[in-house]
């Protein structure tokens, strides 16, 4: 399946992929609109500094220990290989932000979790790609 | 806090513009300039910039996922003068507090004539039909090097191949030198690869080749300067043609100095020479005083690669550049490259700069009619350097008598200069005039060659609209053919030093 | 080729689609003496606090049974397996024919013996779908509840209903709360929270006696009154079927890395079995979903032909009371570095060079990197871990590490 992968030598870490996430999930059709005065919870984080940094977000996993893992059967994997949340089934136990390897399974904010679906459920291709200044995150199939 | 005496400051010249509506307060105009212009106010809770540093490089700008960023000239005044600009006095003002030379980059900004606009390119109209390059074939191929003077046959009647080696392009544009040192790794690899792809060259400029290119080395043209930084056999080896820089138009009559700052790991090594040294390439070559010497070295060159390439003579166009051109000529080069004074530049001062040299158009022009009228024309291949800007100016050069043209600024534009002009202070926002690594990766070559094949592509396809135009289908046939041009605005003198008659002749 | 699955909860579904990863084809039965579709079964308390729903709890959606060609039996017990003739034998004197059996029937509610609980007529256990809507009947506005434990289920019971009764009194012998996942420290300051709802706690303490609406503490002599009472003291793994038909069985039943009983045919996954806690080093019951899934998943691979194993199995747990969030994993042995503030807990745990332990509360973020470093049983040598112990972040890694992890699927 087409992954998002980011290649750590062209990461700026300049954080603008956390920014295009948040845009493209808040279901706001102007960034300013969307973002001004608003704390972003992306779905995708940066770590590191400008030195050495690079973009982390669900991996979709062949072996999903979150989907393996969630009590309620909010997180599955589609046939299209995606994971995905179902946040009216989610009751936010956590137990995936426990069992996550990446740390890509992050507190909604509304009692629930969030995760990366790659943009399916936007409409687009990840917004995280196509707003890489530096084509350091790609959407491809390895 | 700096605190600066009153007579040193000189105000910023460049104003932040900062839509606060569309400021999402992301900082990526903080994180992304080097010249820490922008910050992060947590009292204020909102983004301040201090645009004393700022340069206009526009990182910011393109950047900012809102664009709520613009920067503009900073409108303030001194008591106006047509004669003391604002930068006059700047400069006095930062030479009684430093007491040094001003130093300064990328090409002439000054405000000399540009013969390019001056001049207008002919069309066919009813009684000699234009070409369609989308329907019949259009020729933009060219090779570069001595052609014979006269066809030679065997015994039996067949032809002798004289021809020295040559180089092939498949488009009449090549991407000038540029030093590893002056631009980083990546933008040498984006102009490396993109010179592959487009069947054309690049060349090394006075900074050695580094290793991993070796293998893009039939696309690499290998510069001697004076400093003979990074000279070794087998960088000699590796180039398609090499290229002996005499001078070079955006700072004729001076040799190079890269600072030590810029010099150490890869960039040490590929030059030859230790860590935290200036790399001091001297003004003239110190064994060349005459064209027997210029001479001497071409074909010490030449043995050296077993006169298996062609070998190049750049200089800058001076005043007696046709004289010189003829000496070059007759010296043995096979291409011969002429640079002028508008020529770009990773650091020269700023004196020699904006105020020696000549147009290339004129030099251009001049040169090819002295080489004619001496028979000569054919001993060398033209390629002209200094201020090619769009295909315009490719075609131009081409009836006015050049083989191919390098391009170096336009160059760097596709990898993303916005021609701040700040390249000498080693902190290019866009990862190309830089060693900084945290900003030497923000040159992905990945993108970055992509965008010069583009832009040369692109060029090419105007350059076969515009020959078709004209009636003609093949580079061949536009080379020296200044019928096809006419001056606008230009006096007597201009027109017959450019060979063309004025508009409406 | 017959599949029989006792059991319709985590490690029954994990199992049906394990075995459907490799065989699309044959039928699957499975037998469950409850009537429910399958739902989540820690979700009863989320039921209560209004989080979910009936519908929306269920684990697996409405379409699953057909979509896998599964039979299941409602409201059907095993009561024996008969190995040599491969049956299961039912509560209604049928039988069922397999060629691949699972066992997994959870465990069920330790109840101790205590003076007088037969007095108490409003009493309840929290472990099924039953309990929690018959719980749920018997509480009101006004009801004061007494839960006898303060473990994991008896704490999710009262966040459950924290909200919709008068009154809550906690009793548990522990010296403290969640006294499985917790330390001392840290129960405290989860306590605390819980206090702050309204809830009262009595530990190292328990009912001596009860009558119909009052229990009297053994140690205090204290007499409390109650409406309601929840017995959450522990619970028991149901491994009778596999004893009986001569299978092994410790405190659990023993199964192989492979999901395997020592009965030919015969597997087990989840809260009836015993297994390998990797970080531990001993066999242990591990009833937590997660394994139970992977557990199930495995057996069903092996049942339908194919070679699995589950070898990973680490004790862990989240849990999270009103908004406040607890993620524990591994053992708490070893060098400690802790990290403690007023709303945020954090213990590390480091043995032999590596992390064995973590507990984390209040501030969960990342917390799967820590999982998986012990998991992974990584050599903190390997890592940065001075970075890591301030917070879990993948930049701890090497870069070929990261290439590794980041740049491929797993």
């Amino acid at each position: 399946m087409k992954r998002v992968y980011v290649n750590e030598k062209w990461c700026l870490g300049c954080h603008l992929c956390e920014y295009y996430c948040a845009f493209a999930n808040s279901g706001v059709d102007d960034m300013a609109k969307a973002l001004k005065n608003v704390e972003i919870n992306p779905k995708i984080r940066v770590e590191g500094d400008n030195k050495v940094s690079f973009a982390v977000q669900c991996r979709h996993c062949d072996n999903p220990l979150c989907v393996k893992g969630c009590i309620s059967g909010a997180l599955t994997k589609g046939d299209d290989g995606i994971v995905r949340v179902n946040q009216d089934k989610c009751v936010g136990c956590f137990t995936c932000v426990l069992s996550c390897p990446y740390g890509c399974i992050t507190p909604s904010g509304t009692g629930v979790i969030q995760k990366c679906e790659l943009c399916t459920q936007n409409g687009m291709e990840p917004a995280c790609v196509q707003g890489c200044p530096n084509q350091a995150i790609v959407y491809e199939e390895r | 806090m700096d605190f600066v005496n009153p007579r040193d400051f000189i105000p910023s010249e460049y104003k932040v513009i900062r839509n606060t509506d569309k400021c999402i307060g992301c900082r990526v105009c903080e994180r992304q300039c080097a010249n820490e212009v922008h910050h992060y106010d947590f009292d204020l809770k909102r983004m301040v910039a201090d645009e004393q540093s700022c340069v206009a490089c526009n990182r910011c700008v393109s950047i900012c996922p809102t664009k709520a960023l613009s920067i503009e000239l900073n409108n303030y005044t001194y008591t106006p003068s047509a004669n003391w600009s604002r930068k006059n006095i700047n400069d006095v003002f930062e030479q009684a507090g430093t007491g040094s030379v001003l130093l300064a980059s990328m090409g002439n900004p000054k405000d000399y004539p540009v013969y390019w606009d001056k001049i207008l390119i002919n069309a066919s109209q009813v009684t000699n039909p234009s070409v369609d390059p989308l329907r019949e074939p259009m020729e933009t191929r060219t090779f570069l090097g001595k052609k014979p003077g006269k066809i030679t046959r065997d015994e039996r009647g067949n032809i002798v191949n004289n021809l020295t080696p040559q180089l092939t392009l498949d488009v009449p544009i090549m991407f000038s030198a540029m030093s590893y040192g002056s631009i980083s790794y990546n933008a040498h690899e984006s102009l490396a690869r993109a010179a592959e792809a487009l069947g054309t060259y690049y060349n090394t400029g006075e900074g050695g080749l580094h290793k991993d290119f070796y293998k893009f080395g039939k696309n690499t043209i290998v510069q001697v300067a004076s400093g003979r930084f990074g000279v070794h056999k087998e960088y000699l080896e590796q180039g398609a043609a090499i290229e002996i820089k005499i001078g070079q138009g955006a700072k004729p009559g001076i040799g190079g100095h890269l600072p030590g700052a810029k010099i150490f790991g890869d960039v040490s090594k590929t030059r030859m020479i230790p860590e935290g040294v200036d790399a001091i390439s001297p003004a003239p070559h110190h064994d060349i005083y005459s064209i027997e010497d210029l001479r001497q070295l071409v074909f010490s060159l030449k043995e050296a690669t077993d006169y298996k390439k062609p070998v190049m003579v750049k200089i800058a166009a001076v005043h007696n550049v046709a004289a010189i051109a003829s000496g070059v000529a007759r010296g043995g080069a096979d291409i011969l490259v002429i640079d002028g004074f508008r020529g770009g530049t990773g650091a020269a001062p700023q004196m020699i700069r904006d105020n020696v040299g000549i147009p290339i158009e004129l030099a251009l022009a001049s040169v090819d009619q002295r080489l004619r009228e001496e028979g000569i024309r054919n001993n060398v291949s033209i390629v002209v350097a200094g201020s090619v800007r769009n295909a315009g100016d490719v075609v131009k050069a081409v009836a006015l008598g050049a083989d191919a043209c390098y391009i170096g600024s336009s160059a760097l534009m596709a990898l993303g200069c916005h021609h701040c002009r700040n390249c000498h202070k080693a902190k290019c926002n866009w990862g190309i005039a830089t060693q900084v690594p945290e900003l030497v990766k923000r040159l992905n070559p990945n993108v970055g060659y992509k965008r010069l094949v583009n832009l040369v592509t692109a060029w090419n396809h105007e350059i076969k609209e515009m020959m078709g135009g004209m009636g003609i289908n093949s580079l061949e046939a536009l080379r020296g053919n200044r019928l096809m041009l006419r001056g606008v605005g230009l006096n007597e003198k201009e027109l017959e030093i450019l060979g063309i008659k004025h508009a409406g002749e | 080729m017959n599949y029989v699955i006792i059991g319709n909860s985590t490690a029954g579904i994990a199992c049906v689609e394990g075995i459907r990863q490799l065989d699309k084809k044959n039928k699957i039965t499975i037998i469950t003496d409850e009537p429910h579709h399958t739902y989540g079964r820690p979700l009863i308390s989320y039921l209560l606090y209004g989080k979910t729903t009936e519908d929306k709890m269920k684990y697996r959606p409405d379409s699953f049974y057909k979509d896998n060609n599964v039979e299941v039996l409602f409201g059907k017990k095993a009561m024996s397996i008969d190995k040599m003739n491969k049956r299961v034998n039912l509560d209604d004197g049928s039988n069922i024919k397999y060629d691949k059996l699972l066992v997994a029937t959870g465990s069920r509610p330790f109840i101790p013996p205590m003076e007088g609980l037969d007095n108490v007529k409003s009493k309840f256990t929290f472990m099924t779908l039953d309990d929690a809507r018959a719980l749920e009947k018997a509480i009101n506005k006004d009801s004061k509840v007494l839960v006898v434990g303060a473990g994991l289920i008896g704490l999710k019971c009262v966040e459950g209903i924290a909200d919709r009764v008068k009154s809550i009194e906690v009793v548990d012998l522990a010296d403290r709360i969640l006294p499985s996942i917790l330390d001392t420290e840290g129960a405290a300051m989860v306590q605390k929270k819980l206090e702050e709802k309204g809830v009262t706690f009595t530990l190292n303490d328990c009912v001596a006696s009860f009558t119909e609406n009052t229990a009297t503490y053994k140690n205090s002599g204290r007499t409390v009154d109650f409406d309601v009472l929840v017995l959450a003291v522990g619970v028991r793994p149901n491994t009778e079927l596999v004893s009986e038909a001569g299978g092994e069985v410790n405190r659990g039943i023993v199964i192989g890395d492979d999901s395997a009983t020592t009965l030919k045919d015969i597997y087990a996954a989840g809260d009836c079995t015993e297994c390998h806690d990797i970080v531990a080093d001993i066999n242990r019951i591990l009833a937590l979903l997660p394994n139970a899934y992977r557990q199930g998943e495995t057996a069903g691979i092996n049942m339908a032909g194919g070679n699995a194993v589950f070898d990973e199995a680490i004790p862990m747990n989240a849990i999270g009371f009103f908004g406040y969030h607890i993620i524990t994993a591994g053992i708490y042995e070893g060098e400690c570095y802790e990290d403690i503030k007023e709303e945020t807990y954090k213990k590390l745990y480091v043995k032999n060079n590596r992390l064995v332990g973590y507990i984390l509360i209040g501030d969960t973020a990342n917390a799967g990197i820590y999982t998986s470093i012990i998991r992974e049983k990584k050599n903190l040598d390997d890592i940065d871990f001075d970075l890591v112990k301030e917070k879990p972040v993948l930049m701890a890694f090497s870069r070929k590490d990261r290439t590794e992890k980041l740049g491929g699927a797993h």
